[in-house]
């Protein structure tokens, strides 16, 4: 897992429309990325579901939140109508999973990140980690608030 | 701006919706749109002990769920939540505002005061509170039981 203090690898993915999207782009505005497995599976469903639910007051706090899989930017597309939220999903698609590598998330072997949330400050600086024990598990959005506060 | 930050579950207030007798019991956070919740609510409610019943609604997910909280809610208000939420996750698919005009009729609700109760902004922020409290604690989907203050009951999944 990347450290706190170390500069966030910058990248540029599609996102859920094809547009390419670089960390550079958010400099001197906080971002959370949230690594994730797979859009449709049932956690990471949930997951991004309730962090929707509490994206305005993620907003409040001056955050921009992006998620982050190795899927296609077709499927983020059918997966954010599905689920209908507005987060920017990221495609980190080819090579496959490098972002997710560059920050410590990619867990080898499996073929998909780690449920994985790194917060970002307006200097490109990592502020904050949390790594879920297994892909399994997601941390309450409680956490987030708690790293905001 | 509303503090998210980790806390543990409020204790049970007054103006919980509560079922059941006694001081022990259990906690759900529920979402009456979901599935999985109708699926556990008559195991919970065939327990023994008291069941207490906060909102949990996650829109993105079942976009008719803040409309049937707010018409559980507006029951309440007429002594007739748990009858509502009762109705609500046994008949899943009549659950446009037709299919609750008619249950609030069925339960002998006063209609014009359940449709400005279910539309009044202190009913949205109850609902809200809850909620919000659901997210303090850390719940992360529906149904989560909480026995006292402690979560016991979670869907253990692959991802």
């Amino acid at each position: 897992m990347i450290a706190v203090g170390e500069p966030a690898p910058d990248f540029t993915l599609r996102n859920q429309d094809g547009e390419e999207v670089s960390l550079a782009d958010f400099k001197g505005r906080k971002v959370l990325l949230v690594f994730y497995p797979l859009d449709f599976s049932p956690v990471c469903s949930d997951q991004l579901s309730i962090y929707q639910e509490v994206k305005p007051e993620i907003s409040e706090k001056g955050v921009e939140l992006i998620g982050i899989s190795i899927d296609s930017a077709y499927a983020h597309k059918a997966f954010q109508e599905k689920l209908g939220i507005d987060t920017t999903l990221l495609s980190d698609f080819e090579p496959k999973g490098e972002v997710a590598r560059a920050y410590g998330s990619y867990i080898d072997g499996a073929g998909i990140a780690n449920r994985t949330l790194v917060l970002v400050d307006e200097e490109g600086k990592v502020a904050w980690t949390h790594e879920s024990p297994n892909p399994g598990e997601f941390p309450g959005a409680n956490v987030i608030f708690d790293a905001l506060s | 701006m509303a503090d998210l930050s980790s806390a543990s579950i409020p204790p049970v207030g007054p103006d919980d919706h509560v079922r059941g007798m006694g001081e022990e019991g259990l906690i759900v956070y529920a979402d009456l749109g979901c599935p999985r919740c109708a699926g556990a609510w008559q195991r919970l409610n065939e327990r023994p002990g008291r069941l207490v019943f906060r909102h949990f609604p996650v829109k993105s997910k079942h976009p008719r769920s803040p409309a049937l909280h707010a018409a559980a809610e507006a029951a309440g208000l007429q002594g007739r939540f748990f009858e509502m939420a009762d109705s609500l996750y046994a008949d899943r698919g009549r659950t446009d505002d037709p299919h609750l005009w008619e249950r609030a009729e069925r339960f002998g609700l006063d209609l014009d005061r359940f449709q400005a109760d279910r539309r009044a902004e202190r009913t949205e922020a109850r609902i809200r509170r809850d909620f919000q409290s659901g997210i303090r604690a850390g719940v992360a989907g529906t149904p989560a039981v909480f026995d006292a203050c402690t979560l016991v009951a979670v869907r253990e999944r692959e991802f």
